[in-house]
């Protein structure tokens, strides 16, 4: 095991932050935290890189406890905090091998690792970190969690605000760090990148809801999903909402997800009912789950 | 939907020293349309915003929001606008009340109309017993549907919205959306940016940006079926190469 979390809480004066976690992450392992903002990711982040201690349990990165051994730790963990944490008036380059620096290591030393995704940013080397565009400054972090070629890496919210393109680079990224042994920790508020990970943690509130792979968390799922959409979406969500035996509705892209709570239910009879409140173009199909469904349900 | 325009953009730029942010870009907006104004980041979305709501000056091109020019009549533009971003909001060390009263003073409303305000708008978000609460004790989510609210206050004809959903939780970012529909039933024209390309598929027409310009403009369908797609999400990914 790369990591493994127990029974871990922490409050901050009165709110609880987290509470009771347990989970654990395998060697080479890519595992994601998934939840909204206030879930309690970022504490369990700062908990497992040494950055804050829990009130309770206790947790083991690398092999070495993070209390006892935080030194080791931080020696062996790569840490990409959620806010942009590199010096802005210092270049790119400069960021990088200070990074290099203190961990007593040289951009050559370990370029392979990081040479993927230096070159993208190479052009800019004598810039200042303040000034790059946010997929640049996104790159340059991950490179400096990097530098000292960490045995796990910790990435609180890489691709938060940041555009489906670039965010699909960064998933192709970590894939590739993934193949050279690298154990990954992620956390995201994006439900479609779950389905990118080998295992994931489902968080809300502080705690955790459901540790699965994306396959089994979506095959485990025993609701049936419509597909609903007519010509008046903003209508239609109103009207669902209005529909006797509804259980939920939820806009999902171009059609709206609608689950009923009677077994007998007929989409004839919803399609019926959705003519009756003047809707035209009535499509109902059966829909796949997606992670995000099973997270609102939970 | 009436044609009536609310925003006309005519070939709008902004250069930074040599570097053109915006370039050249033209579009319409209507009377109560949802807008999604999508582009990677640093494709310049932001810096057409600031000029569209007059906070920055266009190099050339004429904008005309809510009949205003954004030009020469910034101070009439910024009454006609309410505008919420995700970094920028409310006064996290003020209570809702005492946030909603400085912006309903900012905004011009006499003392009566701020008291009506805050009551209809804590009724409608169920914020009865959190309106002493500081605003930075709320989760995100509550936070930016309070925001959204109080960027209506002064009943704006256009509601500019950057990025309003981005790390909001699954569910509330549906209620958010339920909000904008309901607003631009009411004829209020929704101006939005996004990375969640579900939400694009919101939106009566968007419009892409990449480098500068602006390279599709259109509704949802008609993307989809001109790039051949299944999704808005594929749309972005053909258009907004990743160009830095």
């Amino acid at each position: 095991m790369s990591i493994i979390v127990q029974n871990i809480s922490k409050s901050y004066n009165k709110a609880k932050a987290v509470e009771a976690i347990t989970f654990e992450v395998k060697e080479g392992e890519l595992f994601g935290l998934i939840g909204p903002d206030g879930a309690g990711k970022t504490t369990i982040f700062r908990i497992l890189t040494t950055l804050l201690l829990a009130n309770e349990g206790s947790a083991i990165v690398a092999g070495f406890d993070v209390i006892k051994d935080y030194k080791a730790i931080r020696d062996s963990v790569g840490y990409m905090p959620g806010k942009f944490s590199l010096y802005q008036d210092l270049s790119v380059e400069e960021n990088l091998t200070f990074f290099a620096t203190i961990f007593g290591t040289t951009i050559e030393e370990n370029y392979d690792l990081i040479k993927d995704i230096y070159i993208q940013i190479e052009p800019f080397k004598t810039r200042r970190a303040g000034v790059l565009s946010g997929g640049m400054k996104q790159k340059l972090a991950l490179c400096c969690a990097l530098i000292h070629k960490p045995k796990v890496l910790f990435l609180d919210e890489p691709t938060t605000g940041v555009d489906p393109v670039s965010r699909k680079e960064f998933w192709e990224m970590l894939k590739r760090l993934q193949q050279k042994g690298i154990t990954i920790l992620v956390s995201t508020p994006y439900m479609d990148e779950a389905a990118l990970c080998d295992r994931i943690a489902l968080l809300q509130k502080g705690s955790i809801l459901k540790i699965d792979s994306p396959e089994n968390i979506i095959k485990n799922y025993d609701k049936v999903i419509y597909d609903v959409r007519t010509q008046n979406m903003h209508q239609l969500i109103l009207d669902l909402k209005n529909y006797p035996s509804q259980y939920s509705v939820y806009a999902f892209g171009e059609y709206i997800h609608y689950i009923d709570k009677s077994a007998g239910f007929n989409p004839k009879d919803l399609a019926a009912y959705l003519e009756k409140n003047k809707h035209s173009e009535i499509e109902i199909n059966i829909s796949r789950p997606t992670i995000e469904d099973v997270f609102m349900d939970l | 939907m009436t044609k009536e325009k609310i925003i006309a953009v005519q070939n709008l730029s902004k250069q930074f020293g040599n570097f053109i942010a915006v370039n050249s870009i033209s579009f319409e907006v209507y009377k109560g349309e949802i807008f999604g104004f999508l582009g990677a980041n640093g494709a310049g979305k932001t810096t057409a915003m600031k000029m569209l709501i007059g906070i920055s000056k266009p190099t050339s091109g004429e904008a005309l929001v809510a009949g205003f020019d954004v030009k020469t009549n910034t101070e009439m533009v910024k009454r006609s606008i309410g505008y919420m971003s995700q970094k920028f909001s409310m006064y996290d060390d003020l209570t809702i009340k005492e946030n909603i009263t400085f912006f309903g003073g900012i905004y011009g409303l006499s003392r009566n109309q701020i008291k009506e305000k805050t009551e209809k708008l804590v009724s409608q978000l169920e914020l009865e017993d959190a309106v002493d609460k500081l605003v930075g004790s709320l989760p995100l989510g509550w936070k930016q549907k309070l925001s959204f609210s109080v960027a209506l206050l002064h009943e704006p004809k256009i509601v500019f919205l950057d990025e309003p959903t981005g790390g909001v939780d699954p569910i509330t970012r549906r209620q958010f959306w339920e909000m904008i529909y309901a607003e631009a039933d009411k004829g209020t024209t929704i101006f939005v940016t996004t990375h969640y390309m579900d939400e694009a598929e919101y939106c009566d027409r968007v419009s892409i940006m990449v480098e500068g310009s602006i390279e599709a403009l259109d509704t949802p369908k008609n993307l989809k079926k001109k790039y051949n797609v299944a999704s808005m999400n594929d749309v972005f990914l053909k258009l907004a190469r990743n160009v830095e």
